[in-house]
């Protein structure tokens, strides 16, 4: 009995290691075979090389100058000053909703709001920053807070929030243009990246529902209007964006009756929306293909007709479905606006071609360039993170 | 007899009818669009004397195209201006699906190392360049990394590599009597060699003996160079190296700054996208796959590709099409530092000659042309790969 026993003991294996301490892990990690040793080591020389010469580039050789004097200019252009407080209130509306909605929804807005947080904390603590500008971003902090604690405590439904968002998209184009109560604002100062955010929530707003309308056209029995957005489809799919807009330039004046002009922001504006919504389209036909014919035969069992299937069945599900694809297209449209710097609107990047031919700054093309990437970078990267956390919590790709 | 009662449902609510009117109201909605506009253009041209219509592109092109693959002068016809933009576009189009390919799988496979370091450089690399716009990098890369580069005279090199502002001078080969024997006797020892393998292949699976097909092909891709060898006793090309002349380099290969900003910008940009294509296509493999074939004993490398990339392969073709068709069409971008390619050609035609309706119909031509031919071969590629199902 004994000696079974201690056959039993010695025939029993360590359990494994749940915490491993850094040489383990590197061992793991780093250096399991020799030819990962190597790839370890070239890596790091090359990371080493990439830190060494970014950061020095930026601490000591980078002169900085060039955006702390043009900061307005890169954020709104040339906006009027003495109007500045519109832009700033459009911006409050901004951060009221964010805070709202991180109060009410948590998760991924509250994240989201935070990276806004940072960004302001940022700049008010920057040395550039002017008095007038340190009030205004204290309030957007203190409005962001408010924002959270009325959604936290107070804001019980969800459709509040939404309709929040709502009624924020008019109310900010009123703070920018004006409608005749407010002095009017013509188009060609509105630059910087006001202007590249405008151009990019207008196409991908607006390019929603028309991209619902051709998927459904281009799933419809129909055979006329299936065509007719089938070639809607494939042919803005198969042209460069650059030509969309180079028509919305040359062409559409010359397709509106004599003395009708419409204007330049609005015809990019334009462009941008045809062009997405045919991507647009074929996202949400992904998601229409995505539903089980079981659906279709429910709905026709319990007695509704096309028109509700589509719109209370298929659609809810189909939508949902493809958040993430919408997501990653309205990132794709956002960073497509810089094209309109090409047809000579002044957006983010059409300031910094300005500011860089400013003979004051010769020359500075790198820090200009990189600045405005980075400005790119974080609103796009933001937006890739909160996809990829819906696309978490929905819990598609993983059913 | 009762009478039949007929009911009658009057046409607004027949189903039968109803799509069909609803289609018609929306031909006549288009068309009604459509002729307006057509109307008003024409007018419009009308007033500022230009006569629809081709003709046009008889007449001379009077600009100059730096770089063209094909003779080009400002003397020629506008048409040969547009075919020297489309080849610039070609030429840019397929070097970069090329090395964007290369780059993008290396990345990917990065991506799936069991090595941390390489797995969060290649993450690294993918974040940063995928979310910035690619004109801004194009626009890094002309006005921030090319132009600053030394004037000519001053050009600093690496070996026979030459960097100035004004591109790159490589060494390239010339052709030179020998090398149409070299060309045919290579393509031969090509055949020669797969018919080869092909053959002790066979051999092996009858006789269930080592044939060695890889060796024995390599021998007769072996003995056809060394017969072109003999026969022209010279090498299939000469090396010519750049040499800086009066005002820029004569021999070897140039590379202008306009092509290298746009080459470099849509390389790197559409890697990051082809790299996240391929993890994906790598992920989506079962893994019960890689286990199988552990258990029949394969190596790993074998496995890689006999098991994994054949599968793989298949989910990764259809994005990776969308992709190349992506970067032939962000290619029109080099109009923003003047490398000139269709787009570029087309627009400086149009402000020449006023005839913008022709040549944008023209630029959309060719665009689904290249579009068109490109989904054909990746769909015979495509047929290819699919999976055989009963």
């Amino acid at each position: 009995m004994s000696v079974d026993l201690k056959i039993i003991e010695a025939k029993q294996i360590a359990p494994p290691k749940t915490s491993t301490n850094a040489w383990e892990w590197a061992k793991k990690n780093l250096f399991n075979s020799w030819l990962n040793t190597i790839l370890t080591f070239i890596a790091s020389a090359v990371l080493f090389q990439i830190i060494y010469a970014v950061f020095g580039w930026v601490l000591t050789e980078a002169q900085w100058d060039v955006i702390t004097e043009n900061y307005k200019l890169f954020m709104v252009g040339q906006y009027p000053v003495a109007q500045l407080w519109r832009m700033w209130a459009a911006l409050t509306t901004l951060t009221l909703m964010f805070g709202l909605s991180a109060g009410r929804f948590k998760g991924t807005m509250l994240r989201l709001s935070g990276i806004l947080l940072i960004v302001y904390l940022i700049h008010l603590g920057a040395p550039f920053t002017s008095g007038s500008t340190k009030i205004w971003l204290a309030t957007q902090i203190s409005i962001l807070a408010l924002g959270y604690l009325i959604g936290h405590y107070f804001v019980r439904a969800k459709r509040f929030t939404l309709i929040g968002w709502a009624l924020s998209i008019p109310l900010i184009l009123f703070f920018i243009q004006g409608f005749g109560i407010l002095p009017a604002i013509r188009t060609n100062v509105w630059n910087g990246l006001m202007l590249t955010l405008l151009i990019a929530v207008f196409a991908i707003l607006v390019s929603f529902p028309i991209g619902i309308l051709l998927a459904l056209g281009r799933t419809s029995h129909l055979p006329v209007i299936k065509y007719f957005c089938i070639a809607y489809i494939e042919l803005i799919r198969g042209i460069p964006l650059i030509t969309i807009f180079f028509m919305a330039q040359v062409l559409l004046p010359l397709f509106l009756p004599t003395g009708l002009t419409i204007d330049n922001v609005i015809r990019v504006m334009l462009g941008a929306t045809l062009f997405t919504s045919a991507y647009m389209a074929e996202n949400v036909r992904g998601g229409l293909q995505s539903i089980p014919n079981g659906q279709y035969e429910a709905a026709k069992a319990i007695g509704l007709n096309p028109v509700q299937t589509t719109f209370f069945i298929i659609l809810p599900q189909a939508l949902r479905a493809i958040i993430p694809t919408i997501v990653g297209q309205s990132i794709a449209m956002f960073k497509d606006t810089s094209l309109v710097a090409i047809v000579g609107l002044v957006d983010l990047l059409g300031i910094a071609q300005s500011v860089k031919s400013n003979p004051e700054f010769l020359g500075r093309h790198m820090e200009v360039y990189v600045f405005v990437a980075f400005v790119y970078w974080v609103i796009a990267y933001s937006m890739s993170y909160s996809s990829r956390r819906i696309e978490k919590s929905l819990g598609i790709g993983e059913r | 007899m009762q009478k039949e009662k007929r009911i009658s449902t009057p046409f607004w609510r027949d189903n039968r009818i109803l799509p069909i009117l609803f289609q018609i109201v929306f031909v006549i909605i288009v068309v009604a669009i459509l002729s307006y506009f057509l109307k008003n253009a024409i007018t419009g041209l009308n007033r500022l004397g230009i006569n629809f219509g081709f003709h046009f592109l008889r007449r001379t092109a009077s600009f100059n195209i730096s770089e063209s693959l094909i003779d080009y002068q400002p003397t020629d016809p506008y048409a040969r201006a547009f075919l020297v933009g489309m080849l610039n576009t070609l030429r840019v189009a397929l070097i970069g699906i090329m090395l964007a390919t290369i780059l993008g799988v290396f990345v990917g496979i990065g991506r799936l190392s069991k090595n941390w370091l390489i797995r969060k450089l290649t993450g690294l690399y993918i974040e940063v360049f995928r979310n910035t716009p690619l004109l801004v990098q194009i626009f890094i890369w002309y006005f921030a990394v090319i132009l600053p580069l030394p004037q000519v005279q001053e050009s600093f090199s690496i070996g026979h590599f030459y960097f100035n502002n004004r591109g790159i001078s490589i060494p390239w080969f010339t052709t030179n009597d020998a090398t149409v024997i070299w060309i045919v006797c290579f393509v031969l020892g090509i055949i020669g060699t797969v018919l080869m393998w092909k053959y002790q292949l066979n051999k092996q699976m009858k006789l269930g003996k080592r044939q060695f097909p890889s060796i024995w092909a390599a021998g007769v891709l072996f003995v056809s160079l060394l017969v072109a060898f003999l026969v022209t006793q010279s090498g299939p090309a000469h090396i010519s190296t750049p040499e800086l002349g009066n005002f820029n380099f004569t021999g070897g290969l140039r590379l202008s700054a306009e092509f290298l900003a746009i080459l470099c910008g849509l390389v790197i940009y559409t890697a990051t996208y082809i790299a996240e294509i391929v993890r994906a296509g790598i992920q989506s493999v079962a893994k019960g796959q890689s286990e199988a074939a552990q258990a029949l004993g394969l190596k790993n490398s074998i496995t890689m590709r006999l098991v994994i990339l054949p599968q793989a392969v298949r989910i990764i073709i259809p994005p990776m099409t969308s992709q190349y068709l992506n970067l032939t069409k962000n290619s029109s971008l080099a109009i923003a530092v003047g490398y000139q390619e269709l787009v570029s050609v087309g627009n400086t035609s149009m402000n020449q000659s006023g005839h913008a309706v022709e040549i944008f119909m023209l630029i959309i031509l060719v665009y689904l042309l290249l579009s068109l031919t490109t989904s054909f071969f990746m769909n015979i590629f495509n047929r290819r790969s699919q999976l055989v199902e009963r």
